[in-house]
């Protein structure tokens, strides 16, 4: 795929980005040893969702945003539901918050250790697949296939099956479990809970290029809560506001030349969410464990390597296994399985923490509930940004690799994001002008 | 004996039918020892070119270029077997065949000029011959691994085309339009799903697109017997198998009427 077009022209070019969820490409061409240009495109056709969501009700939300990634579904769910309960009062509290809660854990459990072991490890071990892989490594690939189930058991135990589940609605949920339910779950956790410590230290233990990159990192931040639905937009370069806010320092940009809708911090430029962002913004919400744990695989209270995302992302999978744990252990059934409401006429918002970073949701509903205007934002397009200026330094930085190395370092620095690009709805296919 | 190639697609869609071949956590390493994985992106950064004697399609048609490219994956494919709503049905995303997608477009895009799609997003099978069609908004992952087994093994895949209902009976589950008068799909929705809804207290949203031979009018009846106005009528047809017939004209008379 990759060929030296003249001696001293390097053009790399992927046409189809494998490992990553949905359809995207990449391109570079590098000059007398000058990066000229690095594209992260995207060629996933639109699929329209804000527009064909005007004149649904706003109880479709969850339903239908959910279809827009097979592998995030519960982020939809949530950030779509608490948009929506922003608008009519509701708040969800006590044991209907937690089961939000654990829900979540289940996603990020099987999202993280589906990225981890099955799309992002064969890269740093060489290999095309994580099936590839399993002919010399069939016990650490077993052992992670049965620690992702464990994230999805509790996904179809809460939700009735783990891709697109039925049971989150808003205000609540349709149906509660019994305790004895969430119970059963807990043998399978408590193992989980050494096999992510386990898949903490294999991955510590890879071999990491010396890169730091200077991110601004944006996440959802809670005052007692290492975060899942709930808090303030905060980066490190001084963004603090409330979920509502995100128009007002956020802004989605339609690039002629990238031909891509991208989202930027206004005045200011790209932002990186995700796993690295969610860790170095809310390190001292860990707990001691998963604090322990990132200590002894020798990260400090921040991360700026991209490619230690895998690292954070295990990391991220112990606290939801312990978190999930402690949420069982506390749950006591509510009397009913969802707050009542009175529909009314109101703009909401609702930013959550889906595995690969914070998505935004944003609706206007008229007096009877049917929405008027809709606007979701998801992790991937808020990141594409940044992850061009990633690709670009890598590239600075790699120069001295052989082509198909370089192709495949390029390849990895994408998939170190976790991309989401069927969620991408406004992304497109980049159009290179070569002059 | 060579095993036999496997090739994975994707269209407009989601990913999550696709990824239910990897939700099969217990049977994933069985599975790729019995087939070669040749084409799986989502997977795999492997690439070996087809022909492939399995192919398995996901995704509506929503583009020029996937117009064509879907005619060049029906040319190297043995058994073409489309899963998931988008593919058997045109998805969710078929709601802009009702719509002006220029508006769509404006709405969703700041340049509009630089999108390439077609006015709409139609089933695989408009388009190309299709060897079986698996059903559901996701599929369910037990049925896939049915369909490829019955591929390996030379059979039909046992897949039933009967409605919801039949399953809560079996489930054990009280009908919820009948005991609580909740609005239902499921007594015009294929089985397949395990008749989950009804089971969490919800009615059917008909994620497994219409049963052969649906009375969809009838069940219309009964929904507005429940007091839901045409309005919602049209939008509860209009989910992720809108455009499959029986959903799509049943959705078009009450649209007329709403």
């Amino acid at each position: 795929m990759s060929t030296p077009s003249k001696p001293e022209t390097r053009a790399i070019s992927v046409d189809y980005l494998a490992r990553v969820e949905g359809e995207g490409n990449l391109k570079a061409r590098v000059r007398d040893g000058k990066v000229e240009i690095v594209e992260f495109g995207i060629f996933e056709p639109p699929r329209f969702y804000e527009a064909f969501m005007r004149g649904r009700r706003f109880g479709d939300a969850p339903d239908i945003t959910a279809r827009i990634c097979g592998i995030c579904p519960i982020a939809y769910q949530m950030s779509s539901a608490h948009a929506m309960e922003s608008i009519f009062g509701v708040k969800m509290e006590g044991a209907l918050r937690d089961l939000r809660r654990l829900i979540y854990c289940g996603e990020w459990i099987e999202s993280h250790v589906l990225h981890a072991f099955m799309l992002h490890l064969p890269d740093f071990l060489g290999y095309q697949s994580a099936i590839h892989m399993a002919a010399d490594h069939r016990d650490a690939v077993e052992k992670a296939l049965k620690l992702k189930k464990v994230g999805n058991d509790i996904v179809t135990l809460l939700g009735g099956r783990e891709i697109h589940p039925i049971n989150v609605k808003v205000g609540g949920w349709y149906k509660v479990p019994a305790k004895k339910d969430l119970e059963a779950l807990v043998p399978d956790l408590e193992w989980a809970l050494d096999a992510a410590t386990w898949a903490v230290e294999f991955t510590a233990g890879l071999p990491f290029p010396e890169i730091e990159q200077d991110f601004e990192y944006v996440s959802v931040s809670h005052p007692d809560e290492y975060p899942f639905n709930e808090g303030r937009l905060v980066s490190n370069k001084g963004i603090d506001v409330p979920v509502s806010g995100w128009n007002d320092v956020f802004e989605e940009v339609h690039v002629a030349r990238s031909n891509a809708l991208q989202s930027k911090v206004r005045e200011r430029g790209s932002y990186h969410c995700g796993p690295l962002a969610r860790y170095t913004l809310n390190f001292e919400k860990l707990s001691p464990r998963v604090q322990q744990a990132a200590s002894k695989a020798g990260l400090g209270p921040t991360c700026f390597n991209p490619f230690q995302s895998i690292v954070v992302r295990c990391l991220e999978t112990l606290h939801s296994v312990e978190e999930a744990l402690r949420l069982i252990e506390a749950y006591q059934a509510p009397a009913r399985p969802d707050v009542p409401f009175e529909v009314k006429a109101g703009e909401g918002h609702g930013a959550s923490e889906a595995p690969r970073g914070m998505l935004y949701h944003r609706y206007r509903l008229d007096d009877e509930g049917y929405i008027l205007d809709a606007q979701i934002c998801p992790p991937t397009a808020q990141s594409q940004m940044s992850i061009e200026d990633d690709l670009r330094r890598v590239l600075e930085a790699s120069l001295d690799l052989p082509d198909d190395e370089l192709q495949w370092r390029l390849e990895q620095t994408v998939r170190n994001y976790d991309p989401c690009i069927s969620c991408a709805t406004h992304f497109l296919k980049v159009e290179i002008d070569r002059g | 004996m060579s095993k036999p190639k496997l090739g994975v697609f994707k269209f407009a869609s989601c990913d999550g039918c696709q990824l239910s071949l990897l939700d099969c956590e217990d049977e994933l390493l069985t599975v790729a020892g019995a087939i070669q994985i040749a084409f799986f992106p989502e997977a795999s950064r492997e690439y070996v070119e087809g022909p492939y004697d399995l192919t398995l399609v996901e995704g509506s048609i929503t583009t020029p270029h996937d117009l064509e490219a879907i005619k060049e994956i029906r040319a190297q494919s043995k058994f073409l077997v489309t899963i998931g709503a988008c593919a058997t049905a045109g998805g969710i995303q078929a709601l802009r065949n009702w719509k002006d997608v220029t508006e769509f477009t404006r709405y969703v895009y700041a340049h509009p000029e630089y999108i390439s799609t077609l006015e709409t997003s139609t089933p695989v099978a408009d388009h190309v011959a299709v060897d079986f069609e698996l059903r559901g908004c996701p599929i369910n992952k037990w049925q896939l691994v049915e369909v490829v087994n019955a591929f390996l093994h030379n059979r039909k895949p046992n897949i039933p085309t009967y409605s919801v209902c039949v399953e809560c009976k079996r489930r054990g589950t009280a009908c919820v339009m009948v005991a609580q008068g909740i609005p239902c799909l499921g007594p015009v929705t294929q089985a397949g799903c395990g008749a989950l809804c009804p089971a969490y207290n919800r009615g059917c949203y008909g994620c497994f697109g219409p049963m052969e031979s649906p009375n969809v009018p009838s069940l219309g009846e009964w929904w507005r017997s429940l007091g839901v106005d045409d309005r919602d009528l049209v939008n509860a047809l209009r989910g992720f198998n809108a455009y499959a017939e029986p959903f799509r004209e049943a959705s078009d008379v009450y649209a007329q009427q709403a």
